[in-house]
């Protein structure tokens, strides 16, 4: 639907049509990952494209993790530039070892002589029920390694455009593509297409207090900020988009203004990305504080099937609601 | 015994094979039936998350764990509601693991993907493909060390072979010699992608001499040859202390899980195999053999479908976790 400069599609379509993009601008470009192809995407974001661009351009690849984003890592240190999709999170430790020991590493090891210019895109995000191995959180893991760039597409402009600035990119990105968001509509301007990838975005402007999170939390905290706005607060909500290396200045500034924080994230809290941004805050910004910057994030547990304790262990609208509420000592 | 003519492929019954018979078909007819309720309590939103059906393939999980003993473990897959049901996991306690309920044979914890029972040795519904192989030859190398005669049964399916972890798992069973038995279930499909475009060499069986693993590969969609494959290889695995690959070929006739269109092959290849629906082929068998009566089948079928609601209404009336309970088992209660 075009709605003069703006098009409504989902978040599933905004990833499609930033993959097709890079298919059609660069022949070296190639995606791969496991039923990429014949299946459509996992989450059917690929469909159609095997039939566009030929197995070639849209390699299905057997399961083998470490095998496929090795070869991937290969592939972009000789000339191509794979788009290699690990179709959740949940299965790219099995690749871990790939991605920390030999895309992170090579163009230091090599004393600058070997960038490896590759994408990874993974699918993540909580809250379908599918229990414990299929449930995780890996962002922070990611997060900390150097060598590589970490991307959250919580909008549907990231989710368009962070892979073709990936792209362009000469060292390893890994983006990741929140499922939770795939069927959720959002208008985007029909002009949209890459987008910055070194800084985090305020999406809502407020003086009271800022919320940061990144990925589909996001829009939790979106949505408890309309709702506190009823109330009377002014939140200031910031998506952090870029996990690794981490804006400091969008942070400090909403800092400096609201003097109030609170993070959010569905990761564990224990050494999560909440915990670096807080240790930021405190180095930086600590006599601008108000309070002690307070988190909301995942309980500390294997997430569990049944709904009720799956909600339970992440962090709720109500719970931001709540947490910001008592932060300013509401009502 | 039942008798199978190798060379003709027909196999033979005789009236001692009765109730034999009848309890694969019973085995088979209830895993079937049970899971076409839980595709129905899928849709109506009762079972959640993912769910990966077997139907298709009852006659290698059925086949094979007729053969274990009590003592024996037996690991599976997300794909494993068949192995819990044959390993004789209570309906009831399946289901209402499906349900999430406390009830539920995982306490509500793990959903249809982690099923787990300590009873009867059952270590999951493990569902990061291929995971669960090394755990399986870890298992049999503690009943080596520990001198015991069980032995460990491990089910996976075709893609899983293409990981890395199945062929550090085939080195390590046979190279430390450990009791394990590797049960492929080669249903030609990992998800969307057929095993043509997932392995270089197609047939799995020549993937275990490789390791210096004895391998058989037999029809998966015959329970009766299932059944005489796996005690062989079992009788090998426990009088030997060795691993053995038996690789099953069957074929899945519903989609992968809920959430697949299935564009990835044509209707008349499902078609096709489902001319070898391994229930339909022992019912035929048997009948055509005068082996059993209509009645016995219509006995079978009441009995099976009161066990199934049994398992529903068990499900239903099944109660919830208490939230404050949320960070149970992250630690063993016990402490030093
Ligand atoms: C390591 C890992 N990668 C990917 C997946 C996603 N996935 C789940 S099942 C499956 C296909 C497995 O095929 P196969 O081993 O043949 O078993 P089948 O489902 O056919 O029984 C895939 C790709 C996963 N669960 N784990
Ligand atoms: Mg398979």
């Amino acid at each position: 639907m075009n709605t003069g400069n703006f098009i409504k599609i989902t978040y599933r379509e905004a990833i499609k049509q930033g993959i097709r993009e890079a298919l059609q601008k660069d022949e070296n470009i190639f995606l791969m990952g496991e039923d990429v192809g014949h299946y459509g995407g996992a989450f059917a974001v690929s469909k159609g494209l095997l039939q566009e661009f030929g197995s070639e351009r849209i390699m299905d690849v057997p399961l083998s993790e470490s095998g496929f984003v090795g070869a991937g890592i290969g592939a972009a240190l000789s000339g191509m530039r794979p788009i290699v999709e690990i179709m959740t999170v949940n299965f790219s430790l099995l690749a871990m070892d790939q991605i920390a020991n030999n895309a992170a590493t090579l163009l230091h090891m090599s004393g600058g002589q070997f960038n490896v210019p590759l994408v990874i895109r993974m699918g993540c995000g909580i809250g379908r029920q599918l229990a414990a191995q299929h449930s995780h959180s890996w962002e922070p893991l990611f997060a900390h390694i150097a060598g590589l760039k970490v991307l959250a597409a919580g909008t549907h402009e990231d989710a368009r455009g962070m892979l073709l600035t990936a792209l362009d990119d000469p060292d390893p990105v890994i983006i990741f593509e929140y499922t939770f968001l795939l069927n959720k509509e959002a208008e985007i301007p029909t002009t949209a297409g890459a987008v910055d990838i070194t800084k985090a975005k305020v999406l809502r402007q407020g003086t009271d207090i800022s919320i940061i999170s990144y990925g589909a939390c996001i829009h939790k905290a979106l949505d408890a900020a309309k709702e506190l706005a009823t109330a009377g607060i002014n939140a200031e909500v910031i998506d952090l988009r870029i996990l690794r290396p981490i804006d400091d200045s969008t942070i400090l500034t909403s800092v400096k203004k609201t003097n109030k924080v609170l993070l959010v994230e569905d990761a564990w809290a224990s050494l999560n990305v909440s915990s670096e941004i807080s240790a930021r805050i405190m180095e930086n910004a600590f006599y601008e504080l108000d309070l002690p910057v307070q988190r909301l994030s995942g309980v500390e547990v294997p997430i569990p099937y049944p709904k009720h304790l799956e909600d339970a262990a992440l962090p709720q609208t109500s719970d931001i609601i709540n947490q910001v509420k008592k932060m300013l000592q509401y009502g | 015994m039942i008798v199978m003519d190798q060379e003709t492929e027909i196999q033979i019954l005789t009236a001692s094979d009765r109730d034999r018979g009848l309890q694969l078909l019973y085995q088979m007819k209830l895993i079937r039936r049970f899971e076409e309720k839980s595709a129905e309590l899928y849709s109506k939103e009762k079972i959640r998350g993912f769910l990966h059906l077997y139907v298709g393939e009852e006659a290698v999980a059925v086949g094979v764990i007729q053969n274990l003993t009590a003592d024996d473990n037996l690991l599976s897959t997300y794909r494993e509601h068949g192995h819990a049901l044959a390993r004789g996991i209570n309906p009831g306690s399946i289901m209402a693991e499906m349900y999430g309920k406390v009830q539920g044979c995982s306490r509500g914890r793990g959903g249809s993907m982690h099923l787990f029972d300590a009873a009867t040795k059952f270590y999951g519904g493990n569902a990061i493909v291929a995971g669960h192989l090394a755990m399986a030859v870890g298992m049999a190398l503690a009943s080596k060390k520990q001198k015991k005669n069980n032995i460990t049964c491990c089910f996976f399916g075709e893609g899983a072979a293409a990981e890395g972890e199945f062929h550090e798992a085939m080195n390590l069973a046979a190279l430390w010699s450990v009791p394990v038995l590797f049960v492929c279930e080669n249903n030609l499909y990992a998800m969307g992608t057929a095993i043509r475009y997932s392995h270089s060499v197609v047939e799995i069986e020549k993937k275990g001499p490789a390791y210096g693993i004895e391998t058989e590969a037999v029809d998966g969609m015959n329970v009766l040859s299932v059944q005489k494959a796996a005690k062989l290889a079992i009788e090998k695995v426990r009088t030997a202390g060795k691993p053995f690959l038996l690789v099953c070929n069957t074929y899945r006739f519903r989609a992968h899980s809920m959430f697949d269109a299935e564009l990835y092959r044509d209707k008349s290849e499902v078609e096709e195999w489902k001319k070898k629906d391994p229930i339909s082929q022992l019912q035929n068998l048997m009948s055509n053999q005068d082996i059993i009566s209509l009645k016995d089948i219509d006995e079978i079928n009441e009995k099976i479908e009161s066990e199934v609601l049994k398992a529903v209404e068990f499900a239903e009336k099944g109660t919830w976790e208490p939230v404050e309970d949320l960070k149970k088992f992250v630690y063993s209660e016990a402490r030093i």
